[in-house]
């Protein structure tokens, strides 16, 4: 299930030097002990573009060791570009297993998403975080922010939510949908939509986030409270479809809409690729009576 | 009601010069509830300004004014503006020649607004305040425009109602008949028979002879000073 | 509305007041008491110190020497500049409103009406739309401002009827004190009427008690029970308002009463 591979000779293990991994691990302590709270890091050059999972990247590299399995996702999908060239990455540079089953990964760097298969206490989830500061909309200086965060002056983010529904009679905004961590800080849960914000609540797994750009490092302990903001009279709400998966049937899972030609013929699959095929392997299946894309063959890329 | 005593009142004009003129000299007197003191002298002898430091608009140079205001007698040379305000609020009522306008304020409310001031419930204000304007001849369509329009005679019978509405027990009138016709004159007069009678004291500037000898009490002969350097 | 509070206690005392900038002088030993309801002016030129007094007077510019004292709503009292920065931040998002000049500054342009004057609520805990909304219009029909402007965005609001919303974004958490920077400041002169009206009428109505800096004098007269007069950095005169400009003493302020234009 899982594949071995050998480490390039000339790197570090996981490619940064071991004084690097300290101070990241030391922000990532501090960010564990203050929930939400958004730790400055020293940010490190990473052979990859900033917006490619940078920050996602260095929590990783610093807290992989030799016997993890590492599962990389994009939007869910194991063999998007960006998901590929991270697993490749540290196969590379740390000759680590990698998977692309949820349950048999101990570190899951995601960008977007969280897996549907609720994880345990012996997984950790990466998430890559473009903009960490969830003021930023209502207010652009770094210094106002970090006061209004100390403060604990939360008022702006229910002005944001305000101006949805009075512009669309309910609250529009469907991923980096902000939340509150612990009853103490307002946090951007990364861009993942609305839909996987309650697994976020008292989830058993470690959650951390990295900014690569912003330089910037927090975390979700186990067993936290996560509470996504809303009003009395319009409470948080989850996406629904009327569709179930057209592959695999599922109808509790996030779905992305697949346009099968010029016609305007299209699906709703699972975005999660693995937990579909989970399913189908155990003979669920779904609406679509076309030919099955060939997920083994496409999964293998790397 | 009122006890002056003793007041001197000189203007220094710096952006002339610094130089210096006297207007009052060691003026007294007293106004019991009742009587109507009128001040009588010629243009320059000070009788404007001795009514507008009785209403703490101009300063004294020194010297006293009492006032009696809620049972105590409180010297307005000396107090706060907070204490004056409340004074003028409740115990002093001025009625000068010209209105002071304010944009986009109706008649009706010019002469309400002292009484609302005192927590007189609006309806009851308004009900009063019509009552007056229509005995000083104010008509109707003219109540809910602002007054700045309004011609001279118009715009000090306003003034008039502001200043009698609430029934002060003390009240100043720098000539409030100047430029009304006969009629009004002798609502005017009425009003001020009236005032005397519910026990009000007055000080009063009058131009006009027949006024005067109707409302005095008595008299305060004034003169002007020379000017002093 | 009656204040809970013994009126005979002043709301805000200031005591020996100063500010540097460096050695260039902002204002010097200013001390006054304000009184619940009542109004003070503040004139002077620019450059006369009082926007910097303004500025050490509603907490955001900590003075070189003195003190302010605001007595809350319990009575107690309070030095502005020894309390947290937490609690000095939530007296000016609740008890306290600052008007400024430029609306842009006391506005935010990027969300609507209703969520500008909904802010200062939801800052202190407001977690229901509905209420939340209907107080906003509430708000806008007191400031005379058309409800069906209530989803627009304050930048396709007139000059006026920006400063009216920034006056109902502070007056929705029924604050005791506001601070006004010339609030009619580049207004034009019918708009200006309106708003001085509109001022005057919130004032008395809510027992507001009001530091108002201006030159404008028309406008010092029409809203202040009270003036101070400011000249390079000192309070020159101050007392009743109509005192201070019919019987001005100082030179300085005789020469800023004979200066105004009657029209």
């Amino acid at each position: 299930m899982s594949e071995q591979h050998e480490a390039m000779e000339g790197y570090n293990f996981a490619y940064l030097d071991e004084q690097t991994k300290r101070m990241i691990r030391r922000a990532i302590l501090k960010a564990v002990a203050i929930p939400g709270y958004q730790v400055p890091f020293g940010g490190r050059e990473m052979p990859l573009p900033y917006g490619w999972g940078t920050g996602g990247i260095q929590i990783t590299a610093a807290v992989i060791g030799h016997d993890d399995v590492l599962k990389v996702i994009d939007q869910g999908a194991d063999d998007t570009t960006n998901a590929v060239n991270i697993r490749r990455f540290f196969s590379r540079t740390a000759g680590m297993a990698t998977t692309t089953k949820t349950v048999a990964a101990s570190i899951i760097q995601t960008r977007h998403r969280i897996p549907e298969q609720p994880l345990r206490e012996d997984q950790v989830l990466v998430y890559q975080v473009p903009i960490p500061e969830p003021l930023r909309f209502m207010e652009p200086r770094e210094v106002e922010t970090r006061k209004m965060h100390a403060l604990r002056e939360y008022g702006v983010m229910h002005v944001k939510l305000y101006e949805d529904i009075a512009r669309f009679g309910h609250i529009a905004t469907t991923y980096s949908y902000p939340v509150l961590v612990n009853d103490r800080y307002v946090m951007s849960p990364s861009p993942i939509p609305k839909f996987d914000n309650p697994k976020m609540d008292m989830m058993p797994a470690l959650q951390l986030f990295g900014a690569g750009r912003e330089k910037r490092i927090y975390a979700i302990p186990p067993y936290t409270k996560v509470k996504s903001l809303d009003f009395d009279d319009y409470p948080f709400e989850v996406q629904q479809w009327e569709e179930n998966c057209a592959l695999c049937g599922a109808d509790n899972s996030y779905l992305d809409e697949v346009v099968l030609d010029d016609e305007g013929n299209r699906m709703f699959v699972c975005s999660d690729s693995d937990y579909c095929e989970e399913r189908r392997a155990l003979g669920e299946h779904g609406g679509f009576t076309g030919e099955q894309p060939d997920l083994e063959e496409q999964n293998h890329v790397a | 009601m009122i006890s002056v005593e003793n007041i001197d009142k000189s203007f220094t004009l710096h952006t002339q010069g610094g130089v210096s003129y006297s207007v009052l000299e060691g003026v007294s007197f007293r106004v019991k509830p009742g009587e109507c003191l009128v001040l009588n002298g010629p243009s320059g002898a000070g009788k404007s300004t001795l009514l507008r430091a009785l209403y703490a608009n101009y300063k004294v140079d020194r010297g006293h004014i009492l006032i009696r205001h809620n049972d105590q007698q409180i010297d307005i040379t000396e107090a706060e503006p907070r204490a004056i305000l409340a004074i003028r609020r409740s115990t002093v009522g001025y009625v000068s020649q010209f209105l002071r306008t304010i944009p986009r304020v109706s008649a009706l409310d010019v002469v309400a607004e002292p009484l609302l001031g005192l927590g007189v419930e609006q309806d009851v204000a308004y009900e009063q305040a019509c009552t007056l304007l229509e005995r000083l001849h104010i008509p109707e369509r003219l109540f809910h425009l602002a007054p700045a329009t309004f011609s001279g005679g118009e715009q000090q019978r306003i003034n008039i109602a502001r200043g009698f509405l609430p029934g002060y027990p003390v009240m100043l009138l720098d000539e409030p008949t100047a430029s009304l016709d006969a009629r009004n004159r002798q609502v005017v007069v009425e009003l001020i028979e009236e005032a005397k009678a519910r026990g009000a004291a007055i000080v009063g500037i009058f131009h006009d002879e027949e006024v005067r000898e109707a409302v005095a009490t008595d008299y305060l002969e004034m003169t002007a000073l020379e000017s002093a350097a | 509305m009656s204040p809970e509070l013994d009126q005979s206690q002043p709301l805000l005392t200031v005591n020996g007041l100063s500010h540097y900038y460096g050695s260039q002088l902002g204002c010097s030993n200013v001390g006054f008491d304000l009184y619940p309801g009542e109004v003070l002016g503040i004139v002077g030129e620019s450059g006369s110190g009082k926007s910097t007094l303004l500025k050490c007077l509603s907490a955001v510019l900590p003075p070189s020497e003195g003190e302010v004292i605001y007595r809350d709503r319990t009575g107690l009292p309070h030095d502005i500049y020894q309390i947290s920065e937490s609690a000095r931040r939530m007296l000016r998002r609740t008890d306290w409103g600052v008007v400024e000049q430029n609306p842009r500054d006391g506005l935010r342009l990027g969300v609507s009406a209703g969520a500008n004057i909904g802010e200062r609520m939801m800052a202190v805990g407001a977690r229901h739309y509905g209420g939340i909304r209907s107080e906003a219009e509430s708000w806008l029909d007191k400031v005379e401002i058309d409800l069906g402007r209530i989803d627009d965005l304050p930048t396709t609001f007139s000059g006026g009827m920006q400063q009216r919303l920034q006056i109902a974004r502070n007056l929705v958490t029924r604050p005791r004190l506001i601070f006004m920077d010339e609030p009619t400041g580049g207004l034009d002169v019918s708009v200006q009427a309106r708003l001085l009206d509109l001022l005057r009428g919130l004032v008395a109505e809510l027992g507001l008690s009001v530091i108002i800096v201006t030159h404008d004098l028309a406008v010092a007269r029409l809203l202040s029970h009270r003036l101070m007069v400011m000249q390079r950095g000192q309070v020159v005169e101050s007392g009743l308002t109509d005192q201070v400009l019919d019987d001005p003493q100082h030179p300085y302020t005789q020469l800023l009463v004979s200066s105004v234009l009657l029209p």
